[in-house]
């Protein structure tokens, strides 16, 4: 049975591993007979597949990827959104799930508003949204957080676990934006602002395994602290 | 007859300075760092990829890397009044030229990377202590790049060869004077700075690049430690 | 990105609990960190850090001919850099409003007090005065870099130190400390600007919070009450009621900053 590659920190120019055995993935090259990383970040291997997983940088839009963004401008055909990224994003009349009428685009949203969006497309031009989709539109009430688009996956989890361990332990409302926008809405302020902690807590830990535990045990202490508070208030 | 030079802080010609590095020590950046030599502090600071403006400076085929490079007023004995001058307009270019071969940036056409570079303390080699804090940045950042760039001054001192010149060393007058000579270089060996001022013969400046290519390995070291310990824990 | 209005609600019903974010009081203080003697070749240096906001304070000197008006008196020269390195939003450049407004605040508390004994600094008569360089540089800006650069040239300017004079070459030897302190009296100004969001006034906002805030007052005075220099900054009104709520408020704040770093203002040497 062939050792699986230890996952390890990498910086640019970096060798991982050698041999005719290995495949560059993502933010790898072959070099000669060797797979070098081009980026700092986390190697890892799977399937004989090398990549890099990215530690830090700008986020990458990607269609199918669900975004916050806040409305930057109106224009005759619909609204730039501003991504917290270098490419702009616009928000066409024709993705809006109901009549527009030309002249109140600001009604629907206004500059300043945030929403949640979906790609669509990823041109030269920049990035396609629509709001046509559950889910998807203005955000009201609540507040937005922003971490690096690098950690979203681990706020997410496989399949989830992390972010809904978070939202039952909280009891909040909370949609992830792929660009690393975070809205978190709840009944209670109090509750809004442990989702952010946990969350910050979450992309700060980013590399330690079996951190789902690690997250369980942290809101157990947060709930008896604000117990502790509240009973010495009373 | 010329007797050998001894260094004034008593190192030994091939002896650099105690180097430290760090990154992160910028929060709001996109990547940051700070590396010193000895006395010579340098912090960078990385903005980027972003929109570029003005736009008519754009360059559709790739990223633009700009850098600027400032000393603070008081890191030198006499006060440097505010403001860009000469050398820093000089230094703040070869710092580009120093790091550009090894950034992937065609993937950005139309951004722009700014590094911003600072001399908190200055002890002589500052722009080298700047390429290496703005190239720990730049993979901080995030940035493709194909290796990590070091950078060392290399002397010749009177006669003598030394590593990392310091202030009294730059300064130095007698017999054949000073000659600084600042080199960046990748880990793979590749020269991506070379500047030179004072007198030498070529001879003596092949054994200055085979010196500088020995040391090198000392700074990227201390470089690499300094991006991997950044990362808290990993299983 | 700046706050959304959203986060504006929030941050503003929060508020009107008398709570915050970080679940600081209104008035409080982020954690206030300073160290000295941080560049070598300034004659005085201080880095402070309140929160994750940073600024490096530095004193230079040098000799030069003393103003027309005031023969006798050293010179003081406050200038600030709003370093682009510390934020995206500024940019390269020469001084922008904020930074000049932020070296003139300094400027006018220090001054107004003053607590530089520009006598002391007088070389000879009409010819040769201390020219006292105060440098102001934003390492990492998340919020109330007026206050921080307060606190860092109070620390700076008490741990600074005159270089040696050679009179008879008229060259400052920059090399040799004389070890003569710099002269300072013993009223402290300090710094503490208090900001109106809504019908709240608070001390030390972040940035996300800096972004909302509608009025600011800037009060540099000592701790029993004697004020030197107020500034009103951002463009909404405020009512007299409030401008006197905050002159008390101010006060108690500024009793607090002066403890918090009253070790640093009177370490031994």
């Amino acid at each position: 049975m062939k050792n699986k590659i230890e996952r390890k920190i990498v910086i640019p120019g970096e060798g991982i591993v050698k041999g005719e055995n290995y495949l560059p993935g993502e933010g790898t090259e072959k070099k000669g007979d060797e797979i070098v990383t081009t980026r700092y970040g986390l190697a890892e291997e799977s399937n004989r597949l090398v990549k890099v997983i990215a530690l830090s940088g700008i986020y990458q839009p990607r269609r199918g990827n669900i975004i916050i963004g806040k409305v930057e401008n109106i224009t005759f055909y619909g609204w730039v959104i501003d991504l917290d990224s270098p490419e702009g994003a616009f928000l066409p009349l024709q993705e809006v799930p109901k009549y527009v009428d030309k002249d109140r685009l600001n009604d629907i949203f206004d500059i300043g508003d945030m929403i949640v969006a979906k790609i669509i497309g990823v041109t030269n031009r920049g990035i396609d949204l629509t709001i046509k989709s559950r889910g998807l539109g203005r955000i009201d009430e609540g507040i937005i957080i922003k971490i690096n688009s690098n950690k979203v996956p681990r706020v997410i989890g496989k399949e989830g676990s992390m972010i809904n361990l978070i939202k039952k332990e909280s009891d909040c409302n909370i949609t992830v934006g792929q660009n690393g926008l975070i809205w978190i809405k709840g009944d209670k302020i109090e509750d809004e602002l442990l989702v952010k902690k946990a969350i910050m807590f979450v992309s700060e830990k980013s590399f330690t395994s079996g951190l789902t535990d690690e997250v369980k045990k942290w809101f157990e202490k947060e709930r008896t602290k604000n117990k502790n508070k509240k009973d010495k208030n009373v | 007859m010329t007797k050998e030079f001894k260094r004034s802080d008593g190192r030994k010609p091939d002896e650099i300075r105690a180097m430290e590095a760090k990154v992160g020590v910028v929060p709001n950046a996109n990547g940051s760092a700070m590396f010193s030599f000895g006395d010579t502090i340098a912090i960078a600071a990385v903005y980027g990829p972003k929109k570029m403006h003005p736009q008519h400076q754009q360059d559709p085929e790739k990223g633009t890397l700009r850098c600027k490079y400032s000393m603070l007023s008081f890191s030198v004995s006499e006060r440097i009044r505010p403001g860009p001058n000469r050398r820093s307009t000089e230094i703040s270019k070869i710092t580009e030229w120093a790091l550009e071969p090894v950034l992937m940036i065609k993937k950005y056409p139309n951004m722009a990377i700014d590094v911003h570079i600072n001399i908190l303390q200055a002890n002589a080699s500052t722009r080298c202590a700047g390429i290496n804090a703005a190239a720990l940045a730049l993979a901080h950042a995030g940035i493709p790049m194909k290796d990590i760039v070091s950078s060392i001054s290399i002397g010749k001192i009177d006669k003598q060869l030394v590593v990392d010149l310091n202030k009294d060393e730059e300064d130095w007058e007698e017999g054949e004077g000073s000659t600084d000579i600042p080199i960046t270089m990748t880990s793979g060996g590749e020269i991506t700075h070379i500047q030179l001022d004072g007198r030498i013969t070529s001879k003596e400046l092949k054994e200055v690049i085979e010196l500088a290519r020995k040391v090198m390995k000392e700074i990227y070291e201390v470089q690499k430690k300094a991006l991997k310990d950044s990362v808290r824990e990993i299983k | 990105m700046k706050t959304s209005k959203l986060t504006e609600k929030r941050i503003k019903e929060y508020l009107a609990e008398g709570k915050r974010f970080d679940g600081r009081k209104p008035g409080e203080f982020r954690e206030i960190s300073i160290e000295t003697g941080v560049s070598k070749k300034a004659e005085g240096s201080a880095r402070v850090k309140i929160g994750k906001t940073e600024v490096i304070v530095g004193i230079k000197l040098d000799v030069s001919e003393p103003y027309p008006d005031s023969p006798d008196k050293g010179k003081l020269i406050v200038t600030s850099e709003l370093l682009p390195l510390s934020s995206p939003r500024f940019e390269s450049g020469p001084p922008k409003f904020p930074a000049i407004e932020l070296a003139r605040l300094i400027d006018r508390a220090i001054r107004e007090s003053k607590f530089i004994e520009f006598e002391k600094l007088c070389i000879k008569e009409g010819e040769k005065v201390w020219a006292v360089f105060i440098d102001i540089y934003s390492i990492n800006d998340d919020g109330n870099l007026i206050d921080a650069a307060g606190i860092g040239t109070l620390v700076a300017l008490k741990t600074a130190r005159l270089p040696k004079y050679d009179e008879k070459n008229e060259k400052v030897l920059y090399e040799e400390s004389s070890n003569k302190k710099m002269p300072l009296s013993k009223e402290i100004p300090i710094i503490v600007t208090t900001h109106k969001i809504g019908d709240n006034i608070l001390v030390d906002p972040t940035l996300e919070e800096e972004d909302i805030s509608e009025v600011r007052i800037t009060i540099g005075g000592t701790i029993d009450g004697t004020i030197f220099s107020i500034q009103k900054g951002n463009p909404k009104e405020i009512s007299i009621k409030n401008i006197y709520k905050i002159l008390d408020f101010d006060e108690k704040i500024r009793k607090k900053v002066f403890l918090n770093i009253e070790n640093n203002l009177f370490k031994k040497d």
